[in-house]
């Protein structure tokens, strides 16, 4: 007979949670203490002093009195314990507890800044404070928890999604975190635009930055210079579309062609994950930049005087063509894919030639994925900021513009905030118009199994444009890359071509001393920076990610596609426009965390979740629900199920958003140039600060060893999940379920 | 110790199951089910006969109506907190699991030790038949073995209620016939309570203490196997279980239970079963009608089919057209000839006119 657990009268969890809520606000500092995990605070005068007291002895003390409220909402669940769940006082109490608790946080946390009261009625109602709010630490952050977790519990007693208690904590977790980490960040950048110089609000300033003539000037028209959002929006409808069409090409290339050597381009997917964005700029400018091979080249042979030319639209757009076409590449591959061959064989048995097949079915089947190719290069040249900084010569990006409004000597948020406005209108733009009109008009029928019988080849006279195209194509992006690998050995680019490690070395020296290894080279800092701080993002996005695409590929529950909305609406949000935001909202209380490397785990997380959520929710998909339905009629709940067969069967999922995040936490630039401090600086950004400095030997010597870190951290991935699947367990959920 | 059968009733009270806003799968059924007994569920796809079986088993709340198993009302109790047990249309036997994990799974959340459960796990493979193949996977079994293993991962649980979801589906022809009877010996054995979903009426017939004919959300009708084959209720049953020829007729007069028809000038008596006199409708299997008779209807040939074991034959008669069978193969009927044809004595019955037409 099995035991009810809903009429149980102790509930491990709650206890859990209880005790968590009574340890973050008696045992753990309630402030940020620099360093925690050095544990210097325990002997630094922990418990009293006022830097590493828990809140518990603050109060005690007489002091930030104004915690104490939160003392009602960790005493009110201990008189829930012994009740059965379904007792109404029950999910009165935690649902009493948890907003107690959370709303007084926030509220004391948002109330008080760092000149006391943030309010002024506040400060005429209760007089002036006298004190100071921090940045909270470890205590608040358990506190926090403990209480959404409470109110979860009360929520899940009354009934809601059957009373799944790990589902609802799981909805409420990633809606807090979410909201904390994405809209919190976006809504301060917003507000951040309105603001004047004395700290009013004015709407008025507001236009006059908009309305700016370097934002939308259109002087480009009658030969002068156009503003950067039109700028912007050339270059990515430009990259949109020539990515597109090279995307389509290759697929077409791999999937209907005889072409023998399929399987390598096929590896020219991998390139942009494992290349950091500006590379290509670089591989660029060594060929066709003033002393660039090519360019030396041509004027050695024809007499050209060598120009300037790459520096400015054509740079960054032969850039951004080469850094993102393999991503159209790898969408058009399953929308070609995708085409069933039953409709092109239809086709061709009603008498339709093999060019009016292509014409009149392949092509249009194809429309929408060819729609959302184009809105990704858009979003992703958009979103660039590595190649306009290093190309970009006159030709302003608002990426960069966003860049220099905060770092540059103009300092200006609210000019970085507008700007920042204006690039997330356009993003989320094409977001919203590839979600709603291309969402549900998506042709291609992948089911997994049913349609057999094989692709049409191309017509003769597609074909063979197409084929060249391609290899010409490949052929360029071969030797860009080949280039990069030449010019991190060469002495001087140019000048002095002498083959050398000597940028190696200046890098990555290291010598053996009595105390151990002593790591001399210059870029080893940030090198190992980097490796840590992407280790700890890596689990915690592979976390966030597979536990929002459970709730939204295995729960239904009200609000679904407002959640989905905003867990996915983190991808349409650039770099440089959650660098920003950040920026603007973790500089001050309570959440104080610029300058550490929490902001940049942070960022890491929410930039990348998305990858998470897609990966979980593809292969979530491919497992039958009949085995969780199985699983909960045995007796598991919901969270032993999710432990027992979902994550094991999900570990090659597991093992590439893991990779895939790291990876891209390796390679990131955008937000991290404005999230870097000198304790944690990224390799992505040293790499830039030393290009910035003309020093580029060590900057491409340094990317280069990247791209083989990366490289083996992806093939050694491919290894592995490779294995796991034509290893004894995997081959089976295709088969059986 | 041996895996016994807690086996206990199912009630279903003014149940509704309403997806959306608007599309009624289930609507205000009511519906008892007798512990120790197997009860089929059966329809055509979209009649409700799934959502009804997932209701029991948790995985669907109602949204009106309450749902009683044993003395217990478990309308909003979901799955896990429910002494119910399942065998999955596709098995849903966990891939990353050797066949002993899979069976020992539910035990593991019902509270026995270690040994406990290895115990009835083993005892669970016996009952199926499947002693020794603890160690393999899944995918390392054929598909009727996977299906044990199914039946043996729920069954180990003595859960009150065994629910089938069209267990046999995935089986090829000749297996189907062997796992059915096996799945209906366990249950007589254990006296187990088995609600079991098929869309095959034979299969239904073949297993059954009891069938439940669904249609558009609601109970079509509830009868024994023979109840439901010789006294549908209506033409809708008549038609799904089983073949049947509807003939309009003519109750001309009624003299106790009894009625006498007209069809055409012929006439027949039969089991009124309460019509009144005037238009109605009879209902014929097509291996009841008379193919040689001497008295009967008018009719003649229009196809005649050869299938090995009997002729199939279509008929034209003046109120339409008729399916017939004959055991005869060796003097078949030619198209075209003209013929009598009569009336079994057992077997036709009288429906109501108005859904006849």
């Amino acid at each position: 007979m099995r035991t009810l657990t809903s009429a149980q009268t102790t509930q491990p969890v709650l206890i859990f949670w209880i005790i968590a809520g009574w340890v973050g606000f008696v045992l753990l500092p309630w402030y940020g203490v620099e360093d925690f995990f050095a544990f210097e605070w325990l002997v630094d005068g922990y418990p009293f002093d006022d830097d590493y007291a828990p809140a518990a002895f603050l109060i005690g003390q007489g002091q930030k009195l104004w915690l104490a409220p939160m003392l009602i909402g960790l005493a009110l669940p201990l008189l829930a314990l012994g009740r059965p769940k379904t007792d109404p006082a029950y999910a009165k109490l935690l649902i009493l507890a948890g907003t107690i608790g959370f709303g007084w946080l926030i509220l004391q946390g948002f109330a008080i800044g760092i000149r006391g009261w943030n309010f002024e009625w506040a400060k005429a109602l209760f007089g002036d404070l006298g004190d100071r709010q921090f940045g909270m630490g470890y205590g608040a952050l358990i506190c926090a928890s403990a209480f959404l977790f409470l109110f979860t519990q009360g929520i899940a007693a009354r009934g809601a999604i059957n009373g799944d208690v790990f589902v609802v904590s799981a909805i409420g977790g990633v809606i807090v975190i979410v909201t904390a980490f994405v809209f919190f960040p976006i809504a301060k950048m917003l507000t951040a635009a309105f603001i004047t110089e004395d700290g009013g609000y004015s709407a008025g300033v507001f236009a006059s930055k908009f309305f700016d003539d370097r934002l939308w000037g259109l002087g480009c028209l009658s030969g002068g210079r156009c503003g950067v959002a039109w700028n912007s929006l050339f270059l990515a409808v430009l990259v949109g579309l020539i990515t597109t069409v090279l995307g389509l090409i290759f697929a077409l290339v791999v999937t209907r062609s005889g072409f023998r050597y399929k399987r390598a381009l096929r590896a020219l997917t991998v390139l942009p994950i494992i290349t950091p964005p500006f590379v290509i700029g670089l591989a660029l400018i060594l060929l066709f930049g003033l002393s660039g091979s090519v360019t030396v080249f041509i004027s050695d042979v024809f007499g050209i005087q060598p120009t300037r030319w790459l520096y400015g639209l054509p740079g960054v757009l032969i850039a951004q063509t080469l850094a993102f076409t393999p991503i159209a590449f790898l969408v058009l591959i399953g929308v070609v894919e995708g085409v069933s061959p039953s409709m092109e064989e239809a086709a061709q048995t009603l008498r339709a030639s093999k060019w009016q097949v292509f014409k009149t079915v392949s092509l249009p089947l194809m429309r929408p994925g060819l729609a959302n190719a184009f809105l990704l290069g858009f979003i992703e040249s958009m979103a660039d900021f590595g190649n306009p900084l290093v190309l970009g010569g006159n030709y302003d990006v608002l990426s960069t513009e966003i860049f220099f409004a905060i770092v540059g000597a103009q300092y200006d948020q609210g000019k970085a905030a507008v700007l920042a406005m204006v690039l997330l209108c356009f993003t989320l733009g094409a977001f919203y118009a590839q979600r709603f009109w291309l969402g549900k008009k998506s042709y291609t029928t992948v089911s997994g199994k049913g349609d057999s019988g094989v692709h049409p080849h191309m017509p003769r006279a597609l074909s063979l444009p197409v084929l060249a195209l391609a290899l010409i194509w490949a052929g360029f992006t071969v030797v860009v890359y080949a280039m990069i690998f030449y010019g991190s050995v060469v002495e001087l680019w140019g000048v002095n071509n002498t083959l050398t490690f000597k940028h190696y070395v200046t890098a990555f020296s290291f010598r053996f001393e009595d105390s151990g290894i002593r790591w001399s080279g210059a870029a080893w800092d940030s090198f190992w920076t980097t490796l840590k701080i992407a280790a700890i993002a890596a689990p915690l996005t592979a976390c966030v990610g597979l536990i929002t695409a459970y709730l939204l590929t295995r729960q239904t529950f009200a609000g679904k596609n407002a959640f989905e909305f905003g867990t996915m609406l983190s991808f349409a949000i650039p770099g440089t426009v959650i660098g920003v935001s950040y920026i603007l909202a973790f500089n001050v209380p309570p959440i104080e965390i610029t300058g550490t490397g929490i902001i940049l785990v942070v960022s890491f997380i929410f930039r990348n979740m998305p990858v998470g959520v897609r990966a979980g929710i593809a292969s979530m998909s491919q497992l039958d629900k009949s085995l969780d339905e199985s699983s909960l009629t045995l007796g598991a709940n919901s969270w032993q199920t999710f432990r027992r067969i979902i994550l094991p069967l999900l570990r090659p999922a597991i093992l590439a958003a893991l990779v895939y995040s790291f990876v891209r936490a390796m390679t990131a630039i955008s937000a991290v140039i404005f999230l870097v401090s000198a304790e944690y600086d990224m390799a992505t950004s040293y790499i830039i600060g030393r290009v910035e400095n003309n020093d580029y030997g060590l900057a491409i010597a340094y990317s280069t060893t990247l791209i083989f870190v990366m490289l083996s951290v992806v093939a050694l991935m491919q290894f592995v999940v490779g294995r796991t699947e034509i290893g004894r367990r995997m081959t089976q959920s295709r088969t059986n379920v | 110790m041996s895996i016994n059968s807690k086996a206990a009733p199912v009630s279903f009270r003014n149940v509704t199951k309403v997806y959306g806003s608007d599309v009624v799968a289930v609507d205000d059924i009511n519906l008892e089910i007798e512990e120790g007994k197997l009860v089929t569920l059966l329809g055509p796809s979209g009649c409700g006969k799934t959502t009804t079986l997932r209701m029991i088993a948790g995985l669907e709340m109602a949204t009106r109506g309450s749902i009683h198993i044993g003395d217990r009302d478990v309308t909003l109790l979901p799955a896990t907190d429910r002494d119910v047990s399942m065998v999955f249309q596709s098995y849903a036997l966990f891939p990353h699991m050797s066949v002993m994990e899979n069976v020992s799974y539910g035990l593991g959340f019902s509270g026995f030790d270690k040994s406990e459960t290895k115990d009835r796990a083993m005892q669970g493979l016996d009952l199926v038949g499947l002693t020794g193949y603890g160690d393999r996977l899944p995918s390392e079994l054929s598909g009727g073995q996977q299906q044990r293993v199914a039946v043996a991962r729920a069954l180990v649980l003595e859960p009150q209620v065994l629910l089938f979801d069209e267990p046999l589906s995935n089986l090829d022809a000749k297996l189907r016939r062997q796992v059915r009877e096996e799945i209906r010996e366990i249950q007589q054995n254990l006296g187990l309570t088995v609600v079991y979903v098929t869309h095959d009426q034979e299969e239904a017939l073949a297993v059954s203490d009891e069938i439940v004919v669904m249609r558009n959300a609601g109970i079509a009708q509830i009868g024994s196997p023979r109840d439901l084959y010789d006294a549908p209720a209506d033409r809708f049953v008549a038609d799904f279980i089983g073949e049947a020829n509807i003939i309009p007729c003519q109750i001309t007069s009624l003299s106790g239970e009894t009625a006498t028809i007209d069809i055409s000038g012929f006439s027949h008596s039969l089991p009124a079963r309460g019509l009144p006199v005037g238009p109605a409708a009879l209902a014929v299997r097509p291996t009841r009608l008379k193919l040689d008779a001497t008295t009967g209807m008018a009719m003649h040939v229009r196809k005649a089919t050869y299938v090995g074991s009997r002729m199939e034959y279509t008929l034209e008669a003046d109120f339409g057209e008729v399916f017939a069978v004959s055991e005869n193969v060796d003097t078949p009927l030619d198209v075209n000839a003209a013929i009598t044809v009569g009336l079994d004595h057992t077997g036709p019955v009288l429906l109501p006119a108005d859904q006849a037409v």
